[in-house]
């Protein structure tokens, strides 16, 4: 469907690639509320993968207690909400990820505040 | 005997007649649809005007007096409370965060509906319905300034509320409100009627303005509680208003049926996603408590509005798409958002906080099933986490719902430990929402969302940094640039109540340490 306009309605799209500096990544911890929402950042292309799970993240989760326990070789990943197998010596271009794509990924047996979820 | 008689005064029906209808006349060096060419091109059909029941019988001379006589009432009464200083009468200077809110996200949104019933009160060809819009603007516009007015004795003493205006084009949460009453105002004059007459004003708002103006009185905030009195008979006129277009134009003819369920789906579903605020505010920022956000919506949403539905079902109308989630939601929403507030207070220009032990015992009674498995342990932790010094502040920017804006805080329906998600790809680009329902509101009318001026996407853009200001410097500071872009004091505006000047401020005029009796 489109919008009933009276005139014609085109305007241009304000998140496209282009417009930012770097492609948008969206994270999100899985089963880890006390982050309210996933979060989103600008990660050049060539990021390699490793080096979002080794510098990127404890500066967004750091301030968790779940998340020096994390085993990261346990961790189960995501992507757009299917299974998904990153190689992290690879970039996140070569990983398959470009602009505003959401990857999540879940830590198991780590449950939360107090095994809230949070 | 040829003098003339002098006519007896009109009866009040035909003068009521005569100062409303009696005013239009049809158009003839020009067709009528090139003059009013909003009135039709949302494809709903009106066969004869005349059928539009009007639903309150004020001429224009009887609303002045009337508002008129309100008005001298309403300003006495916050002068008394000026010079009492009634300030320092309110339960907590917590509760002032509820007005903060207040003036930042809903007074702006008066000044649109007036904006947006000026418009309206333009365009229609039927004039009964040009005069009832047109009384809703002037209504709109006095609530902004009776608004305004009522909160502004507060800002002498307080933080959070010196530019409000300013802040509602640019703070991340108002884009919130800001975006919904755009998408309104920027349809056409039925589809904005339904959005905010019906939707909003007659399903939603005593779910606005009963937890706001209760609240007041509950915390000593007799100013805003006379603000609340004086709109609320225009409340109940807007509310009628609501109910009689969506019947008119049902009635008028039945294609209109699919346009108007959709419009409902679409603005039942908005509405009650910025009533978050509120549902937080009902149950997080009032010291002394009227009733829970739940406790709420299962009276004015559940009780009155499933019989509103039960109602329209004769002429085809089914519950809004969005219902039964909505009612799940009660349970989970207020505390989601309060602690995407706590976790970005940083960047709010109003105080968040832990409940104390006394507020946490309410919300396990008031929420038996979820709060103490799902939310009072993160928020214990909260606590102890502040006691040692180390407040908990998220540093990274959330994700946004393109079509509420609302950072993705809200859960799969059916387990509330899951954030739900949902994407969509649009011309090579993909589209987040937080729900089945905001993703169907963009899927129908793609074109208009991708214009979402999403307020995290902007930040990265580059656009919310004043003038002259250069990201690539050593040592940039990003969230410092936004503040410093959102004219928002920081240190005064924002991070926790604990610790604030507000808190401060208020313990000392009150001559209370904050420490209890005995010291």
């Amino acid at each position: 469907m489109s919008t009933v306009a009276l005139g014609n309605y085109e305007f241009a799209p304000k998140d496209v690639r282009q417009n930012f500096p770097a492609p948008l990544l969206y994270i999100g911890w899985e089963d880890h509320l006390l982050f309210c929402a996933p979060v989103c950042l600008p990660l050049p292309g060539e990021t390699p993968f490793g080096a979002l799970t080794g510098e990127v993240l404890p500066g967004v989760y750091g301030a968790h207690p779940d998340f020096a326990r994390i085993d990261w070789s346990q961790v189960l990943w995501f992507k757009s909400g299917q299974p998904w197998q990153p190689d992290s010596t690879k970039s996140l271009q070569e990983n398959g990820i470009g602009h505003k794509d959401v990857i999540r990924f879940r830590t198991p047996g780590l449950t939360g505040i107090g095994g809230s979820l949070s | 005997m040829d003098t003339r008689v002098s006519k007896k005064k009109l009866g009040l029906k035909d003068r009521y007649t005569a100062m409303t209808r009696g005013l239009h006349w049809d158009t003839t060096y020009q067709p009528m649809d090139k003059v009013f060419p909003y009135d039709t091109y949302e494809g709903i059909k009106i066969h004869d005007w005349d059928k539009w029941e009007d639903p309150f019988r004020l001429t224009m001379e009887a609303y002045w007096k009337y508002q008129g006589e309100k008005e001298k009432k309403l300003y006495a009464v916050i002068d008394a409370f000026a010079q009492n200083n009634g300030q320092l009468g309110i339960s907590d200077a917590r509760y002032v965060n509820a007005l903060k809110l207040f003036i930042q996200g809903v007074t702006p949104l008066e000044y649109y509906a007036h904006r947006g019933f000026a418009h309206v009160g333009r365009q229609f060809t039927g004039a009964g319905a040009r005069v009832a819009a047109q009384m809703q603007s002037v209504d709109e516009l006095r609530h902004y300034q009776t608004e305004t007015h009522a909160i502004s004795h507060y800002n002498k003493y307080f933080n959070g509320m010196h530019h409000t205006s300013h802040w509602f084009d640019r703070v991340w949460y108002l884009s919130v409100p800001k975006s919904f009453f755009e998408d309104a105002y920027s349809s056409g004059p039925f589809e904005f009627l339904t959005a905010v007459s019906f939707s909003f004003e007659y399903v939603l708002t005593n779910l606005l303005f009963v937890p706001f103006m209760s609240g007041a009185a509950h915390n000593g905030d007799m100013s805003t509680v006379t603000f609340g009195f004086s709109a609320q008979s225009d409340e109940s006129r807007h509310m009628t208003l609501g109910i009689e277009c969506i019947k008119f134009m049902l009635e008028q003819d039945p294609d209109n049926l699919p346009i108007i369920q959709r419009w409902m789906d679409k603005w039942f579903w908005r509405g009650y996603r910025l009533l978050t605020l509120v549902a937080m505010m009902q149950d997080y920022m009032l010291p002394k408590r009227v009733m829970s956000w739940k406790e709420a919506w299962e009276m004015y949403a559940e009780g009155s509005g499933g019989a509103l539905f039960k109602d329209l079902a004769r002429y085809g109308i089914r519950e809004p798409k969005g219902w039964k989630d909505a009612c799940e939601g009660k349970d989970h929403i207020s505390h989601q958002a309060w602690n995407t507030f706590y976790n970005y207070n940083a960047a709010a220009p109003f105080h968040t906080w832990v409940p104390d032990d006394e507020e946490l015992a309410w919300l396990t009674e008031k929420y038996p099933e979820t709060f103490d498995s799902l939310y009072r342990p993160r928020l214990q932790y909260l606590r102890e986490q502040q006691a040692i010094g180390k407040r908990f502040y998220n540093n990274t920017l959330p994700m946004l719902c393109t079509t509420c804006q609302i950072p993705m805080c809200f859960t799969e329906p059916g387990d509330a430990t899951k954030i739900a998600y949902r994407e969509t790809e649009h011309l090579g680009d993909k589209y987040h929402f937080c729900s089945d329902h905001c993703k169907d509101i963009f899927a129908h009318e793609p074109e208009k969302y991708v214009q979402s001026w999403l307020p995290v996407h902007q930040i990265y853009q580059g656009n919310c940094f004043k003038p002259g200001t250069d990201p690539s410097q050593a040592g940039f500071d990003p969230l410092a640039a936004v503040m410093d872009y959102y004219e928002v004091k920081v240190g005064e505006d924002n991070f926790d109540f604990e610790g604030s000047q507000d808190q401060k401020n208020f313990n000392e005029w009150r001559g209370d340490d904050g420490l209890g009796e005995d010291e």
